[in-house]
């Protein structure tokens, strides 16, 4: 069995296609607002065509290197690649405007790469037990999860806690456009039947980062020099990434363990799992007044924990059946179409299909580290092409990007209506990564929280009454009370210096 | 011999060029021929819009269909997904399009409900039919360790306990919901006597039933094949008068139902309003020829359903009745706007 499962994984055109699709992967992850999901679906069509094993090597190597490409054009231009690469954007990019964004991708490539191998060893391991825990996830524990990575975004924030929380409710407000998910009824759409879907990532990112960034490079043309004149070599790049990792080996066993069980959950994935763990991260951290401002700790947290949500996300997808997310709701969807029924007697029924979802899950995320770096390499010149000369050509590309996916004229007005937004936001010393997130995970509060309401029928108790949702609503409920305590005492010395400029406000560098 | 035969012998790479010959020789073979001759081809490629998402049924559907027709037309058929709105969006791209036989797109039974709930003014009066390919019918499911071990004790429950029971499957008011609330109206029940607890489809619907969530779910069965066959859920009921053939001991609940209450949803494939009959004709031609090839055959056996093909009138007949059944339906729920 175990050479059926080598020879499988191991045949020129599943390496072939494993190759392909870890380029495939990082070209998408690194294109601006174009999510690992995205990638996952524009595959679909091809692998209607391919045999099964080929097609689950083919989704598992693009997740698992978008999930990472992602973080490319967040450290060089400040516009996450996917929502599970919104969390440390700003770590990230302040690095590479000092000169490090070589090292600091480096940094994020190996933390992806050792967080991949630990979330699929994890699931080869412990998949049923990992779905015993999934399966104890109704609505009400989800609920509390999404409540959980929000707070999180709160928490992790540096500006002032009322901006901050004010970001995050200007997000679950367009997220609540749309068709709502509880009674079906249109809210915020003037009757335009484009926005009964409400208002998709991708189109927001590009906004709220790309265009809002332009517009800011419009308004003192002259302060922005093109940063990264100097490039680290790639040697240097490489044993300072690798000093990087080996002083926070803690953070990286801790991220990638908890990024796994954050993936197994269903209705969290990798953005949720990046965002938790960089929290937990800065909470534990000898140094958290540094995160937020070019410190590299919180990179390496967040991009060990993201893609290992990837492996951990087929625990209930194998174990069930059932999708643990959108990547592998369309795989279970390509296995039904080749007669393979996920679910307990997969692992007895074909067995080389499990092993060779392991195994490319293994390879790929050693092969993405050639790749990666080359595309680290390579890519890091595009900081020597003047601001405003290289954001225009990434909005154009955005723009035609966002427009072709979703076939509809209504993601450039959306694009330039947050751009806007974004741009008066940060002008006033709003954080925008708080309102990301809200987009991407308000949806999910806000249909878990309806659903447990009917079903409670109005009763508040009832979000206590099972062990797990009690003990996540405790923790939520411990963050904010924390919360509430800082925002105290910012407001105590606030009004202490009240004289003194306030230092955390649009200090931009 | 007919033109339409001629084409079908003929290789795919000789498939253009005779497109281009019959497009010449049309506007003469229609002054000659009845309005009806069914002779028309595509000369460059049609879009055909999906309002589902990628990697579901009606997809699979509608892309495997989409590739026989290229070889049975002889031009791309481009396949777009235009997802959002519980399908308003895809349904009114559809409508919306030209009727010049280039827009063509898989409309499912929402088109049937959607302007009962008011989400959309669009009917099945805005689309062309060309022909119906899909049907699966709901099943009622619980978990193996459930009190209810037979569909008469879960409705007598619900009938002793108005409420207390819940149930999921789709959003609120979609298909999946209807099938449940539909049978306990037509079996003299309240329609909310068993509580609908909305979810974002079949997947997060099924994980709600095996954690304990909600007591029943009623999502098509073949959408729950894999946990029933390993025996993770049990089905009570399906909703149909002819047997799954992947599960022939599920009973049928027009035999054990007095009502004899079914349910199905549908995929058609259809074109916008006004199309030409000669093109319709030539569509439902070319469908009929696809769905009976051995590669569509085998498309379907791997999904475990079997070839359905229903033409034009059949389609427009079902469309028309499934209107007016499950417009009752709504309206007994209480969410007819």
């Amino acid at each position: 069995m175990l050479s059926d499962t080598l020879s499988t994984l191991f045949d020129p055109g599943n390496l072939a296609i494993i190759a392909a699709c870890t380029l495939y992967g990082t070209f998408v992850g690194a294109m601006p607002g174009l999510t690992a999901t995205m990638a996952v679906a524009l595959l679909v069509p091809f692998t209607y065509f391919m045999d099964p094993l080929l097609a689950i090597s083919a989704i598992v190597a693009t997740t698992s290197t978008a999930i990472f490409a992602g973080d490319i054009p967040g450290a060089l231009l400040r516009i996450p690649g996917t929502p599970a690469s919104a969390a440390y954007v700003e770590d990230a990019h302040r690095l590479s405007q000092a000169g490090r964004s070589r090292s600091t991708l480096a940094v994020s490539l190996f933390a992806s790469s050792f967080g991949g191998l630990v979330g699929v060893i994890l699931l080869a391991l412990l998949a049923p037990q990992l779905a015993r825990i999934a399966l104890q996830f109704t609505s009400f524990e989800t609920f509390w999860l999404a409540c959980l990575g929000l707070s999180c975004a709160v928490m992790t924030s540096n500006a002032p806690l009322a901006k901050s929380f004010a970001s995050l409710f200007i997000g679950l407000f367009i997220a609540s456009i749309g068709i709502d998910v509880a009674v079906g009824y249109p809210r915020f759409t003037f009757g335009n039947y484009e926005l009964f879907d409400g208002i998709s990532f991708i189109p927001a990112i590009i906004g709220l980062f790309a265009f809002s960034e332009m517009l800011r490079g419009l308004r003192n043309p002259r302060r922005e020099r093109p940063a990264g004149r100097t490039q680290e070599g790639p040697g240097l790049a490489i044993r300072r990434a690798a000093g990087t990792l080996l002083r926070f080996r803690r953070n990286l066993a801790r991220s990638s363990v908890l990024g796994t069980l954050i993936g197994a959950l269903p209705g969290a994935g990798a953005d949720i799992a990046a965002w938790i763990c960089y929290a937990v991260s800065r909470r534990r951290s000898r140094h958290p007044e540094r995160y937020g401002k070019g410190y590299v700790e919180g990179v390496v947290d967040g991009g060990a924990a993201n893609n290992a949500a990837i492996g951990g996300a087929w625990t209930p997808a194998l174990v069930f059946g059932i999708p643990g997310d959108s990547v592998t709701a369309i795989a279970i969807g390509i296995l039904l179409l080749n007669g393979m029924s996920p679910g307990p007697q997969i692992f007895t029924d074909s067995p080389v299909l499990v092993h060779t979802l392991y195994g490319a899950f293994a390879l790929t995320n050693l092969l993405m580290i050639p790749a990666g770096l080359a595309v680290i390499f390579v890519s890091s010149w595009i900081l020597r092409v003047p601001r405003r000369v290289l954001m225009p050509i990434v909005l154009l590309f955005s723009l035609v990007g966002a427009y072709a996916i979703t076939n509809s004229v209504m993601a450039i007005w959306i694009v330039l209506a947050l751009g806007l937004l974004g741009y008066a936001m940060e002008a006033n010393g709003f954080p925008l990564a708080p309102t990301i997130l809200a987009i991407v995970l308000g949806r999910i509060l806000e249909d878990n929280f309806m659903t447990s309401m009917i079903k409670s029928q109005g009763d508040m108790t009832a979000f206590f009454e099972r062990p797990w949702a009690a003990g996540l609503g405790v923790v939520t409920l411990g963050v904010w009370l924390w919360l509430v305590g800082r925002g105290l005492t910012q407001n105590h010395r606030a009004r202490h210096h009240a004289a003194a400029p306030h230092a955390s406000q649009g200090d931009r560098a | 011999m007919s033109m339409s035969r001629l084409t079908a012998v003929v290789t795919r790479s000789q498939a253009a060029l005779v497109a281009l010959l019959i497009a010449s020789l049309a506007p003469s073979a229609g002054a000659d021929e009845a309005p009806t001759a069914c002779t028309w081809k595509p000369e460059r490629a049609v879009t055909v819009i999906v309002p589902w998402g990628t990697g579901g049924g009606t997809d699979a559907n509608a892309r495997r269909l989409a590739n026989l027709l290229e070889q049975e037309m002889g031009v791309p058929f481009n396949v777009v997904n235009r997802t959002g709105g519980n399908g308003v969006v895809g349904h009114t791209v559809l409508a919306r399009g030209r009727p010049d036989g280039y827009t063509i797109g898989a409309a499912t039974v929402e088109i049937d409900t959607m302007h009962w709930i008011g989400l959309t003014p669009l009917t099945y009066e805005d689309l062309t039919p060309l022909a119906l390919i899909d049907r699966s019918a709901a099943g009622v499911l619980v978990k193996p360790d459930s009190p209810y071990q037979t569909l008469d004790q879960l409705l007598d429950a619900a009938r002793a306990d108005p409420g207390k029971l819940t149930a999921s499957g789709t959003a609120q008011g979609g298909i999946w919901h209807l099938a449940l609330a539909g049978m306990l109206h037509a079996e003299g029940l309240d329609p909310n006597a068993i509580r609908w607890v909305p979810s974002q489809g079949a997947g997060p619907a099924l994980q709600e039933l095996m954690a304990g969530g909600v007591d029943v779910a009623t999502p098509a069965l073949s959408e729950a094949l894999p946990q029933v066959e390993q025996g993770q859920l049990e089905a009570l009921a399906y909703m149909s008068d002819k047997p799954m053939a992947e599960l022939p001991d599920v009973p049928l609940t027009a035999d054990v139902l007095d009502s004899g209450w079914k349910l199905s949803a549908f995929v058609t494939m259809s074109a916008p309003a006004g199309l030409p009959d000669e093109i319709a004709c030539a569509y439902e031609q070319a469908i009929d020829r696809a769905v009976h090839t051995a590669e569509w055959a085998e498309f379907r056996r791997s999904r475990g359903a079997p070839v359905i093909f229903e033409d034009r009138a059949e389609t427009a007949a079902t469309l028309e009745r499934t209107d007016r059944q499950l417009g009752q339906v709504i309206q007994a729920i209480g969410l007819a706007q």
